[in-house]
C-alpha cells in the first residue's frame, strides 16, 4: 500500500467515526444503530494500519486477492443493516398497527360521549 | 342498551373501497331484526364507504390509513372485546356473503358445543334441507389455493376443514379476546388463524352455505397477489407450527 494511499484512508476512517459520534452526539442517530457503523470504521482503520492482516484473513477465508476479503466484508456489513432494518421496520409494524386501531376505537368513544351531551 | 341475561351479539364488517356494496349488505342485517348491532370497519376508504354504511343504518370505525384486511378485522375484535360483546359474526362488505346465514351462524355458536364456526363453500351434508349447493366458481389459482390449504389444515393439524380461505366466520368471546392479542396475523388473516386457534384447543366446525360472486368491485386477491399470497400462507402456517402453542386469555371454565 502506498503512503499516499494510507494516509487517505486514514482520514476517511477518521471522518467517518467523528460523524457518527456526532451524529449521536446531536440526537440524529441512536446510540443502538451507531455501534454497526462506529465497528466498521475502527476495522478499516486496523486493516490500514496493518494492512498485512487482510492478506492473512484472505488466506484463511481462500479469497486469491485482498481485494476480494475486502468486497465481502462490506457485502456483509450491508447486509446486517439490512437485516437490523427489517427486523426495526416489523416491529415498528406492529406498533403503528396498534396505535391505528386504538385512535379509531377512541375516536368512536369520543364521538359516542358527545352524542350521550347533546 | 340490553340486558343482562341477554347476550350480546354483533356483526364486524371490514370495508375498503366497498360503496357500491356496503349499504346493501348493512341494510339486510338490519332487516333481519334480531338484536344485533352492526359495526362496518372502514380500511381507509378514499370513496364514501363510511357514509353509505351509516345511511344504511351501521357505526362506523375508521381507520386513519389503509392498514389491509386483518387490522381491519382485529379492530372490531378490539371493538368487540372492549364493549362485552358475547358473540360475533364477520363477513366481508363486497356482497358476497349471504346475510341470511348469521341468525344461524350466531345459534350455532351460541347453542352447539363449539367455539368457532367457519361458512364453507365446499362442505357436502347430506341431511342439509338444500339438496345440492352449487358449485361456487372460483378462478383456478384460488381454486388450488384453496384446496391446499385445506388438505394442510387436514394434515397438519387433524382438523377438517373444507373451506380454511372463508371470511365468513361466528365465534364466541373467548375466540374474540384470543383474537385481540397481537399474535394475530394482521396481512392476510386465513388458514393459518385457524391452525392457531386449532391449536390453542378451541372448538371450531363449518357450516355450509353458498356463496355470491362479487357484485362489484375488485376484489382483493388481484393480480400478482394470489402467487404472494399462496407463499405467505405456506410461511405462516409452518411459523405458527414452531412456535409454541398460543395460549387464550379465557380458559375453558366460563362455560
Amino acid at each position: 500500500m502506498l503512503p499516499r494511499q494510507k494516509l487517505v484512508m486514514i482520514i476517511v476512517c477518521i471522518f467517518i467515526f467523528i460523524f457518527i459520534i456526532d451524529l449521536v452526539r446531536r440526537r440524529k442517530l441512536r446510540e443502538e444503530y451507531s455501534w454497526l457503523w462506529l465497528l466498521t470504521s475502527a476495522s478499516m482503520f486496523i486493516l490500514v494500519i496493518k494492512y498485512n492482516w487482510l492478506g492473512i484473513v484472505s488466506n484463511i477465508i481462500g479469497a486469491a486477492i485482498p481485494t476480494t476479503t475486502l468486497f465481502i466484508g462490506s457485502l456483509i456489513f450491508l447486509m446486517i443493516l439490512s437485516v437490523q432494518f427489517s427486523v426495526r421496520i416489523s416491529r415498528l409494524t406492529e406498533q403503528v398497527k396498534n396505535l391505528v386501531q386504538e385512535n379509531a376505537l377512541l375516536r368512536d368513544g369520543l364521538e359516542e360521549l358527545k352524542k350521550h351531551q347533546d | 342498551m340490553h340486558e343482562n341475561d341477554i347476550k350480546k351479539k354483533l356483526v364486524i364488517i371490514p370495508a375498503h373501497n366497498e360503496q357500491e356494496n356496503i349499504g346493501q349488505v348493512v341494510t339486510r342485517i338490519r332487516e333481519l331484526d334480531i338484536g344485533i348491532d352492526v359495526v362496518v370497519i372502514d380500511d381507509g376508504s378514499t370513496d364514501r364507504t363510511a357514509r353509505h354504511a351509516r345511511l344504511a343504518g351501521a357505526k362506523v370505525i375508521r381507520l386513519s390509513s389503509n392498514m389491509g384486511y386483518g387490522v381491519a378485522l382485529q379492530t372490531g375484535y378490539k371493538y368487540a372485546f372492549e364493549r362485552g360483546y358475547d358473540y360475533l359474526v364477520q363477513l366481508d362488505g363486497d356482497g358476497q356473503h349471504d346475510t341470511s346465514y348469521i341468525p344461524e351462524l350466531f345459534r350455532q355458536v351460541i347453542t352447539e358445543k363449539t367455539d368457532m364456526v367457519i361458512g364453507s363453500r365446499f362442505i357436502k351434508e347430506k341431511t342439509q334441507s338444500k339438496p345440492s349447493l352449487p358449485q361456487y366458481k372460483a378462478g383456478i389459482t384460488k381454486k388450488i389455493a384453496i384446496t391446499l390449504f385445506a388438505f394442510l389444515t387436514t394434515k397438519l393439524v387433524g382438523l377438517k376443514v373444507t373451506d380454511p380461505t372463508s371470511g365468513y366466520q361466528a365465534f364466541n368471546r373467548r375466540v374474540i379476546a384470543f383474537f385481540t392479542q397481537d399474535f394475530f396475523p394482521c396481512d392476510y388473516p386465513d388458514a393459518d388463524v385457524i391452525v392457531m386457534v386449532h391449536r390453542a384447543g378451541f372448538r371450531i366446525k363449518e357450516y355450509p352455505m353458498i356463496m355470491f360472486e362479487r357484485d362489484s368491485g375488485r376484489s382483493m386477491h388481484s393480480g400478482l397477489k394470489p402467487i404472494y399470497y399462496l407463499f405467505k400462507m405456506f410461511l405462516s402456517m409452518f411459523m405458527t407450527l414452531l412456535r409454541k402453542r398460543p395460549v387464550s386469555l379465557f380458559l375453558k371454565a366460563e362455560d
